[in-house]
């Protein structure tokens, strides 16, 4: 991919994350917080690739590591989020 | 599958991303957000597995499927066993610390990834390639072992007020420079033993950042390190030469940073302070005056009283509330007493407990009724026609310190004036000051009656004679 268009991107989305949490009652800001956190688990998808690509036991076994870890992140944050969410049921009259 | 065809979902999974952080700004749409979240990842992961994509050395791509299947879906399996019964398990007092964890846990993976990559790229790899490296294995490596130290602080596994030691600003600073020195020599150099000092430093760097900080601004640095693991994402997606990383990362490295500064917003701190603050934090001054004071402590009936005669009464919840489970108690104080025909309202601090919104999480599921959490600027002028303030494990967030005390590490935070009530309760399990460490003149106040105790077990007792009565 050239520089352009990955400059494109990572603009985008810059103005992308700004905008949509602009403005949030403070009551989200933890379920927010981990909802994010969660995302960037999708780290996985790199650690699976470079899994692939790994050619040494020294370069699978840190890939091995990085695929546990970013499941962690992923799975966990995801169902942490609707855990506390989970909480906000009902509350609606 | 057509590089065309992965690109484009991982684009459709990138708009998840979006709607889900949209969908999370907004208290009817944030669950139906968290599980777009949740498609777009699970889209995301499920398509990796049919498309190898070619490393940047420029070497073929292999046929399907992909090499080391086996190790990848084993891996895989274990975090799914750790992560899975971790979320589902916590308590509620402790969802920060895990959230730390997790976030701790995406750095990591973040560095390690680049680390993989590097090692196997070798002379290979592009200057450009290199520098993205160098930035995510920094970045990931501070969020990795700065995580580790909030989660420390959170668990109380190690002291929560600001860890200061004579000339720290210098090591830090000296530190941060031999990261940027090693960067340098890194994309220069490119070679193994440069990276793993890079990793090493970049380490012990996160450590020195996090330490400072007080207990009270922790969750601000979680937030923080959340928009960190976000850009180290990003940058290792154009490692790996992938648009979904990078939408993903950026994205949460852009709306984190504007989390961040909203969560310092509620507390009144600039995130400048909060982060370079400590640095220039003092000792705290001896308080000897204090320890002879006397405080004046009531009973469950006395407390029970007070509340039978008052016309408005505000429930100051805090941590201790969450830590004695005492949510369903505190309801049920709050009904008895709106069955006598008292005003009950919750004041509710934005950042009371250990994270933003702690509170409003704990009482929505004991399903106190949303119109009785009235927010700090709507309860504040309140107080003034408030027979009775009750704080319950509540303490750095009704402290005057805030407002009185210039260079104590709370000031300048907003607080719930509980001093303007006509009668505070405290419910304290001792006279130890809160998470942030300051002692509390309230206490001491004349019109303060102290219930001391574990809250659960008061408040029942306080429920019963309130019954008798």
């Amino acid at each position: 991919m050239d520089a352009t268009a990955i400059i494109s991107i990572f603009v985008l989305a810059v103005f992308i994350g700004f905008e949509v949490v602009s403005k949030v009652s403070s009551t989200l800001h933890t379920p927010l917080m981990s909802g994010a956190n969660a995302i960037h688990g999708v780290i996985l998808v790199g650690a699976i690739i470079v899994a692939d690509h790994s050619t040494t036991n020294l370069e699978l076994g840190l890939a091995v590591a990085a695929i546990v870890l970013a499941t962690i992140n992923m799975v966990g944050g995801f169902v942490v989020t609707d855990r506390m969410l989970e909480m906000f049921k009902g509350k609606k009259k | 599958m057509s590089r065309m065809f992965y690109d484009l979902v991982g684009l459709s999974a990138g708009i998840c991303f979006i709607l889900a952080l949209k969908g999370l700004s907004h208290p009817r749409t944030a669950r139906r957000g968290n599980l777009i979240g949740a498609l777009g990842a699970t889209i995301a992961t499920i398509v990796v597995f049919f498309f190898v994509t070619k490393p940047k050395d420029g070497s073929a791509a292999h046929a399907l499927p992909l090499n080391n299947l086996g190790w990848i879906l084993g891996a895989m399996a274990i975090g799914l066993a750790i992560g899975v019964p971790a979320a589902r398990k916590v308590q509620m007092t402790q969802m920060p610390q895990l959230v730390a964890l997790f976030n701790g846990a995406g750095g990591g993976a973040a560095a390690l990834v680049a680390i993989v990559e590097y090692l196997r790229l070798g002379a290979g790899a592009t200057t450009a390639v290199v520098i993205f490296t160098v930035f995510t294995v920094i970045v990931g490596c501070v969020s990795f072992s700065g995580s580790i130290i909030t989660f420390l602080k959170l668990q109380e596994l190690m002291t929560t007020s600001p860890v200061v030691f004579p000339g720290g600003r210098f090591v830090i600073a000296a530190t941060f420079a031999s990261v940027l020195g090693v960067g340098t020599w890194v994309v220069t150099a490119m070679g193994t033993t440069p990276l793993l000092v890079l990793s090493g430093l970049s380490l012990l760097f996160g450590v020195l950042f996090v330490l400072p900080v007080g207990g009270a601004d922790v969750p601000i640095v979680i937030s923080l390190l959340n928009a960190f693991t976000g850009l180290a994402v990003a940058a290792s997606g154009y490692v790996l030469d992938s648009v979904l990383l990078i939408i993903a990362g950026t994205l949460v490295g852009a709306s984190g940073t504007i989390l961040t500064r909203l969560m310092a917003e509620a507390m009144g701190r600039s995130l400048f302070g909060t982060l370079f603050g400590a640095f220039t934090a003092k000792p705290q001054e001896a308080s000897g005056a204090t320890e002879n004071r006397s405080v004046r402590s009531g009973s469950p009936a006395d407390v029970a009283i007070l509340l039978n005669y008052a016309r408005r009464v505000v429930i100051v919840p805090g941590f201790g509330l969450a830590v004695a489970q005492a949510q369903h108690t505190v309801r049920e104080l709050a009904d008895l007493m709106i069955a006598k025909g008292i005003d009950v309202a919750y004041g509710i601090h934005p950042v009371a407990g250990r994270m933003p919104g702690h509170m409003n999480v704990l009482l929505a599921e004991a399903s106190v009724p949303y119109d009785q959490l009235v927010e700090m600027d709507e309860i504040n002028p309140t107080f003034g026609q408030t027979d009775v303030a009750i704080v319950i494990g509540a303490n750095d967030v009704v402290n005057p310190a805030a407002k009185t005390t210039p260079g104590c590490p709370i000031y300048g935070m907003p607080i719930l004036e509980v001093s303007n009530a006509a009668n505070i309760i405290f419910l304290k399990r001792s006279m130890r000051p809160g998470f942030a460490g300051i002692e509390n003149e309230l206490l001491y106040d004349p019109k303060t009656m102290m219930l001391f105790g574990d809250a659960k077990a008061s408040l029942t007792k306080v429920v019963s004679a309130l019954k008798d009565i």
